[in-house]
């Protein structure tokens, strides 16, 4: 295949995915607010009312902003994985790079992650956090997910073809990782023995990372702010060699 | 200028195991093999610009494989395949299309597909529009198109793509008479132009009309490859459609 520009064929693939999702319901796109909004109540409710834990500051800020960092790893990389079989027309079809498949399924749960982030800073502010310039990091942080996310989901489409198995296999894993992120709970909660196990887990670094610049108004810790980028993107390289080794027989195995 | 060229070109498809995860294995790993089915074997042809080649045989014959190797959409186990020029495979029309979305909107994204542009899309999206005559249904979801309004727009977005390599797959007779006979008219004015058209079809008289030469496949081998008049008769002398020829 000849070298070509497929920025507008991934541009269309995200889009069409985003529109799918909430196609022909009234609500629309509200759906990606009010999902973690429904969440953040019934999780403050059970953990200020009924478990009552000592002192902590609006603890909805805190439990949303653990919310949709986790929310939109779970969705992307489920979605992500399904992408590639649950579009076996196009690749028995059409000629094109099939990793755009999982990274645009990916970047559309993108856009609900960036709607979600304008709720948390909204509510955030309006809880009485600052902003400050050190939100300005909140891109590169949330970016650094995002290319997370693309390189797990680049690894787990092209095995899902190969063995069916692996849906289930992630599917399992973000139900146990919903408790093993701090969502509910802070960081500060962790024993210290486990910290530095949990600095690798990038959904659980970015958590981290966001809420130390939102609600603490500090730099988050740099043993974090280099694992981050560190294991994201050899995420991404090795999601992509792999993709790229078991695309050949897609066609064969779908 | 546009080439398609084989040269022994074979691919081989074995039994599918439902047990994925051990014929992963097995391949990977280069253990034992199981039975091999020819898809193709040994197959050469040469097809240059402004031509059209029509392939038949019976089902299974591996006329749709041939196709997918022109594509790229899977490799040969052995021989050489050299494609110049960018191939558009028609061997399904509207693939990636989605019922909820509009008509305007999955033109959108099936032109990308094809291969447009922003910039190409911008300037041919009335064109295609117009030649699929849907004018009116443009912005009605998809779901509410008849089966011929869908394969109108998809046929209408492939001929717009700009592809200098058509590849069609019993897709050359869609809908009604006039728009076929529109159909007909485009696509032998693009292989004026210097495009190459593969067909793939169990109409005898449209391959006449399109193609000047023909490959005849029974199960994986070329039978008869010549000017597409003698080898389509002899095909259709060969399998009688009802037990003797009138």
């Amino acid at each position: 295949m000849r070298p070509r520009n497929y920025g507008f064929l991934l541009a269309c693939l995200v889009a069409r995915d985003f529109k799918i999702r909430y196609r022909n319901m009234s609500l629309g796109v509200f759906w990606s607010l009010l999902n973690p909004l429904v969440l953040m109540g019934v999780l403050t409710f059970v953990f200020t009312k009924i478990f009552r834990p000592a002192g902590v500051e609006n603890f909805h800020v805190v439990v949303l902003s653990g919310l949709i960092v986790f929310s939109f790893f779970s969705l992307a990389w489920q979605s992500g994985t399904m992408s590639i079989y649950g579009n076996a027309a196009l690749i028995k079809r059409v000629p094109m790079p099939r990793e755009l498949l999982p990274i645009s399924t990916v970047l559309a749960n993108g856009l609900h992650f960036l709607i979600q982030i304008g709720l948390l800073l909204a509510l955030a502010l309006l809880a009485g956090y600052r902003a400050t310039s050190l939100w300005l990091l909140l891109p590169l942080i949330f970016g650094l997910e995002v290319i997370f996310v693309c390189g797990l989901a680049l690894i787990s489409s092209a095995l899902d073809v190969y063995f069916r198995d692996v849906r289930y296999v992630v599917e399992s894993s973000t139900t146990v990782l919903f408790w093993l992120v701090p969502i509910f709970y802070s960081f500060a909660m962790i024993p210290p023995e486990y910290r530095d196990l949990y600095q690798y887990n990038p959904v659980a670094a970015v958590v981290l990372a966001c809420r130390a610049i939102i609600l603490e108004n500090r730099v988050p810790p740099t043993s974090l702010l280099w694992k981050l980028p560190v294991v994201s993107l050899s995420f991404l390289v090795f999601g992509y060699l792999l993709f790229r080794r078991l695309r050949r027989n897609f066609a064969d195995y779908l | 200028m546009p080439r398609v060229r084989f040269e022994r070109v074979t691919k081989i498809y074995r039994r599918q195991s439902r047990q994925f995860f051990w014929r992963f294995l097995v391949e990977t790993l280069g253990g034992r093999r199981s039975e091999p089915i020819y898809a193709l074997r040994e197959v050469s042809f040469e097809i240059g610009a402004g031509r059209a080649l029509a392939i038949i045989g019976r089902n299974g014959a591996g006329k749709s494989t041939l196709l997918s190797l022109v594509a790229g959409l899977t490799a040969p186990d052995s021989g050489a395949i050299e494609v110049d020029g960018r191939v558009l495979a028609l061997l399904e029309l509207g693939s990636g299309f989605h019922p909820d979305l509009t008509g305007a909107e999955n033109l959108r994204v099936n032109a990308a597909l094809c291969g447009l542009t922003r910039r190409q899309l911008r300037q041919r999206f009335d064109e295609i529009v117009e030649f699929a005559e849907l004018a009116d249904f443009i912005d009605e979801p998809l779901r509410t198109y008849s089966q011929g309004m869908i394969l109108r727009l998809a046929f209408s977005v492939a001929i717009h793509a700009g592809a200098d390599i058509l590849l069609l797959d019993e897709m050359i007779a869609v809908g009604d008479m006039d728009f076929q006979r529109k159909s007909f008219r485009r696509i032998r004015q693009m292989k004026q132009q210097g495009r190459i058209l593969l067909c793939v079809s169990h109409v005898p008289e449209i391959l006449k009309e399109l193609c000047e030469e023909a490959i005849w496949l029974e199960s994986g081998r070329i039978v008869q490859y010549g000017p597409a008049e003698e080898v389509i008769d002899a095909y259709a002398g060969g399998a009688p459609l009802y037990g003797g020829r009138p």
